[in-house]
């Protein structure tokens, strides 16, 4: 921890050395988490519109996690000494807006680049997820994404399954992963990262069930969770029991799992479509298919809900770095722009220009995989339940999820169990992070 | 004793104090009274709105059971960590003194760990005892032992416990290979001139003379165990599964920078910052006093 404060502020000090030998040019400091490949289109962007104008310079600068990243900022704006942008993964954006006075609505922004702004050109089902409930936006969509599923087409074939047809319905599922692990195919049938993400949060929306009042949070920060309804017990208590044998394994609370299925361990995955990259690169024979729903669940499939992260801008700061970041951002939402990143990082498009545009071209015809989440998160107007989830603490809820099923998973308790402590657990944890 | 030297001059001694003293003041002091502060109040992460409260943080932590839980997974963690680390840099050490051939090589070689970052120590055994990966769990499980610390919570804290004793043993060993030269050797000659075993020898003469230096290497380990763990348990387990490895550190962290309740965790830091004084002066009063240095 010493050696995290020590970073952060010999990197404060540098942002302060660089931007006082900057005479005429205004500089945007921008803190970010992105690594790899990722992090290279960080670094591309912000040198490509460094060279498109000489009034502004974008300065990225890599804080480490999400969590850090947004540990990072906030320490800075306690000392006064923020930067302009930064980035906040989704279960963060119930903190931020939280914050008011600490940040700066990127809708007002926008239309000080110059532009007047129009949000019917951002994608609706991420617009709405960043923006308050009377529809301003406050942040800048920078990296979605959705999850989805993917398949080990070996493992199908060996298994004696349909290798185009993946399972479309959590009952299709269990039963092709009962197939692979009996019939040898591989060890284990089914694995999935982020339990609370995707079996939680976009099995509520995508099956159109409620995650807790107050439209999950979107409608106001008072939320009680309604997670531990019957159709949450029966997915948990079904994972519960694959788990048993070893038909489902755990590989851990966030992307761990993704190393198990990589390594042909498991045949059916579901993970981020931001997690495609990796399985591309490791050569593996895959398919991939929309989020499994619930058979039963009237109005199933509904909507998925982005994850990914967004910019964020605090308040308080000088009018140009604001001018900026205006400039900036209608720099990032041009379409030739937004659709190679879209294109290059497997995220989702921000404008519907972007994603018309790749349609143009056929990307989708050699990709598919890349046109699924946003089928899913577009194919129908959110409802209450599926617009996403905002809470205050989201961060430490989703902790309260991950310990309750790894008992679960442990066969400590039972998913009904499980479930109960946590809607118990959260629902004090939200009191108390709303200060009641 | 030798006589005091009185130095003439009234300013220099502060003078020359003076660099250490500004370095406690502002790297130690500092941050405690911040700390302290912190801990009274009842803030959002921002800083934008804070209530002072005086000690109903104190007494919502004491309360929750889950800290309760993370005492008693520190302690096992702790007395389990020490008791590995010194035993077996105890059994390396007395083995050591045996070694004629190669004794410097084998030494250097046995206190390389120590260099080793505790986040790195923490990935190397997360990396070897991976489930999936992992090429000693492949062995564990050959040996039919299902092995899956990411489910199991005493799977999990065997794992950190061996991190964590792995890295320690080298200082321990360095201070028991010095404890045991310290030992005349006429003692062990003559009770191997009177009959008594190997094993005899050791119980009687070896561990009680060097008892002074066990206690000591007792607090170190324990001090270790509680406070400079956090990067082994943060790389190989996040505290997990459930809270079977979460420590009242690592506690520290996850409540004060995941989930952003400053007051609670200030207040919890200011708890362990007690009971670092406490030990601090156990060992000065007690151990001190009884370990000879060379």
């Amino acid at each position: 921890m010493k050696t995290l404060g020590f970073a952060a502020g010999v990197a404060a000090t540098m942002t302060l050395l660089s931007s006082t030998s900057a005479f005429a040019v205004t500089e945007i400091s921008w803190w970010h988490a992105m690594t790899g490949a990722n992090n290279e289109v960080v670094d591309q962007l912000s040198k490509e519109f460094n060279e498109s104008q000489s009034e502004y310079k974008v300065v990225p600068v890599f804080k480490g996690t999400y969590p850090e990243t947004l540990n990072a900022g906030i320490a800075a704006f306690r000392a006064k000494q923020p930067p302009t942008i930064m980035q906040v993964f989704d279960a963060g954006t119930g903190t931020m807006m939280g914050a008011e006075g600490a940040i700066k609505p990127v809708a007002e922004i926008l239309s000080m680049g110059g532009q007047a702004f129009d949000k019917s050109q951002y994608l609706p089902g991420i617009v709405a997820y960043y923006s308050k409930p009377d529809g301003t936006m406050l942040s800048f969509p920078y990296n979605s994404s959705s999850p989805i599923l993917y398949y080990n087409k070996d493992i199908f074939q060996k298994a004696g399954l349909d290798v185009d047809n993946p399972p479309k319905t959590w009952g299709e599922v269990w039963d092709a992963a009962k197939k692979i692990k009996s019939s040898g195919a591989a060890p284990c049938g089914f694995t999935s990262t982020w339990l609370t993400w995707i079996h939680t949060e976009n099995f509520a929306a995508w099956n159109n069930l409620s995650y807790g009042t107050n439209e999950n949070g979107i409608g106001g920060t008072d939320v009680e969770l309604k997670i531990n309804a019957p159709a949450f017990v029966k997915h948990f208590q079904e994972l519960a029991d694959l788990a048993k044998d070893g038909t489902f394994k755990y590989g851990g609370r966030t992307s761990e799992a993704k190393q198990i299925f990589l390594a042909g361990e498991c045949g059916i995955f579901t993970e981020s479509s931001g997690g495609l990259g990796d399985i591309v690169k490791s050569g593996m024979n895959y398919g991939t298919g929309q989020l499994p729903y619930e058979a039963d669940a009237a109005g199933a499939p509904q909507n998925t809900i982005p994850g990914g992260a967004s910019l964020w801008i605090f308040a308080g700061l000088p009018e140009e770095q604001y001018k900026g970041v205006g400039a900036f951002f209608n720099f990032l939402s041009q379409t030739p722009i937004q659709a190679r990143l879209h294109q290059v990082s497997g995220y989702l498009p921000v404008t519907l220009a972007a994603y018309e545009e790749t349609k143009k071209s056929g990307f989708y015809d050699k990709n598919p995989a890349r046109e699924i989440p946003i089928k899913q998160m577009m194919g129908k107007a959110p409802t209450e339940n599926s617009k996403g989830v905002r809470l205050v603490n989201l961060p430490q809820v989703r902790d309260i999820q991950n310990e309750e099923y790894e008992k679960m998973l442990a066969g400590q308790q039972t998913a009904q169990q499980a479930l109960d402590n946590i809607v118990a657990r959260g629902n004090k944890a939200i009191q108390e992070a709303i200060g009641n | 004793m030798s006589p005091r030297v009185v130095f003439p001059n009234k300013i220099l001694p502060y003078l020359l104090v003076a660099p250490q003293l500004a370095i406690t003041l502002v790297f130690f002091y500092w941050p405690a009274s911040q700390a302290l502060r912190q801990s009274m109040l009842r803030e959002d992460p921002f800083g934008l709105s804070s209530k002072f409260v005086w000690f109903a943080n104190f007494k919502k932590v004491l309360s929750d059971p889950n800290y309760l839980n993370s005492i008693q997974v520190t302690a096992v963690f702790s007395i389990a960590t020490a008791a590995v680390a010194m035993g077996t840099a105890l059994l390396l050490a007395v083995m050591a003194e045996k070694v004629i051939r190669g004794r410097g090589v084998y030494r250097t070689l046995m206190i390389w760990p120590y260099a080793v970052a505790p986040a790195i120590a923490g990935m190397l055994w997360l990396f070897l005892f991976n489930p999936s990966i992992g090429s000693l769990a492949y062995g564990l499980r050959w040996l039919g032992i299902n092995w899956d610390p990411l489910l199991d919570g005493e799977q999990a804290m065997v794992l950190v416990v061996a991190a964590a004793s792995w890295k320690q043993i080298s200082y321990n060993f360095l201070f028991f290979v010095a404890g045991l030269q310290a030992i005349p050797k006429t003692l062990i000659e003559a009770a191997a001139i009177d009959g008594a075993k190997p094993f005899k020898r050791f119980w009687t003469i070896v561990f009680p003379l060097l008892a002074p230096t066990t206690f000591f290497l007792l607090v170190v380990n324990t001090v270790y165990a509680f406070f400079d763990t956090f990067g082994i348990i943060h790389a190989v387990t996040g505290g997990g599964p459930g809270k079977a490895t979460e420590t009242l550190v690592y506690k520290v962290y996850n409540d004060g920078f995941v989930n952003l309740i400053l007051g609670d965790s200030a207040a919890q830091s200011v708890i362990l910052m007690v009971i670092v004084i406490a030990l601090t002066a156990v060992q000065f009063r007690y151990v001190e006093k009884k370990v000879h240095y060379g």
